[in-house]
C-alpha cells in the first residue's frame, strides 16, 4: 500500500480539527447566545469528524506498520497511532491543513465566510467521497455530509445577512473577502495523495464558483476577479500561525507524555 | 377583591403547591425576587462559560475536547431558558443582559475563581456542578411554574456533566504522579470556594426567610450545605484523596460531619469584586457584547429589509430567521 490513502486520510482529520479549533475560541465569546450555541455546534461537529478520520488514518497506519511498509516520509514516531497521538505529536510540517483553517478568526464576518467557503467545499467533496471505492472514507463521508448540509446552509445565511445588512456589516464582509479570498484556490490545487486518490477537484471547483457566485450575488458582494493563491498547507508549509494553534493545542501532552486522560 | 385579598389567594396556592403561572396575580416583590434570583442564574451559566472555556483548546485529548466543549455548550443553552424564563416575569434578555455587562446584576462567585490547570476542569465538574446541582434540584420543586420547569431540564444535564467531572478526577487519581499532585491541588483551591456557593450563613443571610416563605427555595443555605459536605467526604474516598479541612470529622450526635469555618472574608471580597477574576469575566462578557452590537444590527437590518421584500412576492427571501 502506498501512501496516498493514509496522507490523504490525514490531511481531512488535519483540516477539520484545525476548523474546529479555531471555531470554537468562539464559545463563550459569540455576538449573541444562539449564536454562541451554533458556533460551538459546528466547532463539535467537525471535531467529531477529524477524530473519525485520526482513528482511520491510526488504523492503516498500525496496519502498515506490520505489513512492513514506509509510512509517513515526514518522519515522526508513528509507533502504535491513535487519534491523540496523530493530532497531538505529530509537528507543523507534518500537519496537511488547509490554510485556509488556520488563519486567524478575525470578526464574526471573517469567520463565517471561512466557515462557507469550506463548508460548500466541504459539501461537494463529500459528495464525491460518498462514492469513493474505500469503504471507510465513504462512510465518514456520507454520515459527516448531513452536519456539512447544515453547516453550508447556516453559513450561506450569514454571509447573505451580513452583506446585505448595513453600511458597515457590508464593509466588514467585504474586508473579510480581502482577507481571505486569496487562501480559497488551495482548495482545488490537487497536492499527489488526492491525484492517487482520484478526487475530481476540477468538477468541485466548477460548483463551488457557481454557489459561491450565487450567494454572494443575494449578499450584494464582489466576487473578486482572479487573482494570487497562496498554497502550502496540502504539504506542510504553513502560516506563521499554525505554530501557535498547535502550541496551544498539544500542549498538555507535550508536557505530560505517556499519560491518560 | 382588595390587595389584601389577591395576597391571601397567592399564598393559599403557595401552601397548596399549586405552582404560579406568568400570567396569575403575584406580589411585586415575589416578581422582582424571581426576576433577580433566575437572571442571576443566567448570568451565572453565561459567566460560567469562561473559566471552563479557557481549557477548551489545551484539552488532553481529542474525547476531553469534545466533552468539555459540550459542556461549556449546555451552559450557553441553560442561560437561554434561563433567560427565557425571566422574561416571563417582565424583564427583556437586554436588559438583564445591560445589568450583568453594568455590574448592576450579579453572577455566582465561584466562576471568579481562575482555572490553572486541566485537572481544575474535573473539580469544577465535581464540586461547583455538585454543589449547584443540589440547589437546582431544590429548584425543580420552586413556586414559580416556568422556572421550576426549566430546573427539570437543566438538572438531568448537570447531573450528568458532575459525573463526567467525577470521572474525569478518577482517571487523573490513578494516573502518574503528576496527575495525581494535580488532582489534589484543584481539589484543594475549589473546595473552600464551592462551600461557600451555598451563600451566607442562614442566620445571616438577609433574603431566606421570605423565599422559603413563598417557596422559591425549600431549603436552607445552611442545610444544603451540610448535604453537600456529607456527600463530598464519602466520594472524595473513591479519589484517594482528601478535602482541606482539618476539622473535617463524622458527628454522631448530629448524623452529619462537621466542617472547619469557612474564610467569609474572602467569600464577601469576592462579591464585592475583589475575587482574582471578576474584572476579567465582566470584561471578556463585555467584549463579546461590544463586539457583537455590529452583527446583532446587521441582522435586524438584514430582517427589517426581509420583511419589506415578503410584501412584494417578486422578491421574496427564504432566509430563516436568526
Amino acid at each position: 500500500m502506498d501512501n496516498s490513502l493514509i496522507n490523504y486520510t490525514l490531511h481531512l482529520a488535519d483540516t477539520t480539527l484545525i476548523l474546529s479549533q479555531r471555531n470554537s475560541e468562539w464559545c463563550g465569546h459569540g455576538p449573541i447566545l444562539e449564536q454562541d450555541i451554533a458556533i460551538t455546534n459546528i466547532s463539535l461537529d467537525l471535531l467529531g469528524q477529524s477524530r473519525n478520520f485520526y482513528q482511520y488514518a491510526a488504523q492503516l497506519i498500525n496496519f502498515s506498520k506490520h505489513s512492513e511498509a514506509k509510512v509517513s516520509p515526514s518522519g515522526g514516531d508513528l509507533e502504535g497511532a491513535s487519534e491523540d497521538s496523530l493530532a497531538y505529536l505529530r509537528t507543523e510540517r507534518e500537519f496537511k491543513n488547509l490554510l485556509l483553517v488556520e488563519l486567524q478568526n478575525g470578526d464574526w464576518g471573517q469567520t463565517v465566510l471561512r466557515q462557507f467557503f469550506f463548508s460548500q467545499f466541504q459539501y461537494l467533496l463529500f459528495e464525491q467521497l460518498q462514492q469513493s471505492k474505500d469503504e471507510q472514507l465513504a462512510a465518514i463521508a456520507a454520515k459527516a455530509i448531513k452536519e456539512t448540509t447544515y453547516h453550508v446552509r447556516w453559513s450561506s445565511e450569514w454571509v447573505i445577512r451580513l452583506g446585505d445588512g448595513t453600511d458597515e456589516s457590508h464593509q466588514r464582509m467585504l474586508h473579510a473577502i480581502d482577507e481571505l479570498w486569496r487562501y480559497t484556490g488551495e482548495l482545488f490545487e490537487a497536492a499527489e495523495y488526492e491525484t492517487a486518490m482520484g478526487i475530481d477537484l476540477a468538477a468541485i471547483k466548477q460548483k463551488w464558483t457557481e454557489k459561491v457566485i450565487a450567494v454572494f450575488d443575494e449578499a450584494t458582494l464582489p466576487v473578486p476577479e482572479n487573482s494570487f493563491m497562496q498554497l502550502g498547507g496540502k504539504k506542510g508549509v504553513h502560516t506563521e500561525q499554525l505554530g501557535y494553534i498547535l502550541t496551544e493545542l498539544q500542549y498538555m501532552q507535550r508536557t505530560y507524555p505517556n499519560s491518560n486522560w | 377583591m382588595s390587595l389584601h385579598d389577591f395576597d391571601q389567594l397567592f399564598q393559599s396556592k403557595i401552601d397548596q403547591e399549586i405552582k404560579i403561572e406568568p400570567k396569575d396575580w403575584m406580589p411585586d416583590a415575589y416578581r422582582k425576587t424571581n426576576i433577580r434570583q433566575i437572571s442571576q442564574h443566567a448570568h451565572s451559566e453565561i459567566v460560567g462559560m469562561l473559566p471552563e472555556g479557557n481549557w477548551i483548546s489545551r484539552a488532553p485529548s481529542l474525547k476531553r475536547k469534545a466533552i468539555l466543549m459540550a459542556k461549556v455548550q449546555d451552559e450557553a443553552g441553560h442561560g437561554l431558558y434561563l433567560y427565557c424564563a425571566a422574561e416571563t416575569l417582565g424583564m427583556s434578555r437586554e436588559q438583564m443582559i445591560d445589568d450583568l455587562n453594568s455590574g448592576k446584576a450579579k453572577y455566582s462567585s465561584i466562576f471568579n475563581y481562575p482555572t490553572l490547570t486541566w485537572a481544575d476542569m474535573g473539580a469544577i465538574g465535581w464540586l461547583v456542578d455538585g454543589a449547584a446541582i443540589l440547589n437546582q434540584v431544590m429548584l425543580c420543586r420552586t413556586s414559580y411554574g416556568p422556572y421550576a420547569r426549566a430546573m427539570v431540564r437543566i438538572c438531568k444535564e448537570e447531573s450528568f456533566h458532575q459525573r463526567q467531572g467525577f470521572e474525569s478526577l478518577l482517571v487523573l487519581s490513578k494516573g502518574t504522579a503528576e496527575q495525581k499532585a494535580m488532582c489534589q491541588d484543584a481539589i484543594n483551591r475549589w473546595w473552600w470556594p464551592s462551600l461557600m456557593m451555598f451563600g451566607p450563613k442562614d442566620s445571616e443571610s438577609t433574603n431566606s426567610d421570605q423565599s422559603m416563605k413563598w417557596k422559591i427555595k425549600r431549603k436552607t443555605n445552611d442545610e444544603l450545605r451540610q448535604q453537600f459536605v456529607d456527600m463530598c467526604v464519602e466520594q472524595v474516598k473513591l479519589l484517594g484523596m482528601t478535602l482541606p479541612d482539618p476539622h473535617l470529622k463524622w458527628n454522631a450526635e448530629r448524623g452529619h460531619y462537621d466542617f472547619g469555618e469557612i474564610d467569609w472574608n474572602e467569600f464577601w471580597n469576592v462579591v464585592k469584586g475583589n475575587g482574582p477574576c471578576n474584572k476579567q469575566r465582566l470584561a471578556a462578557r463585555r467584549k463579546a457584547h461590544e463586539e457583537g452590537k455590529w452583527v446583532r444590527e446587521a441582522a435586524a437590518a438584514y430582517a427589517e429589509k426581509r420583511k419589506t421584500a415578503s410584501l412584494n412576492p417578486s422578491k421574496g427571501g427564504t432566509l430563516a430567521a436568526a
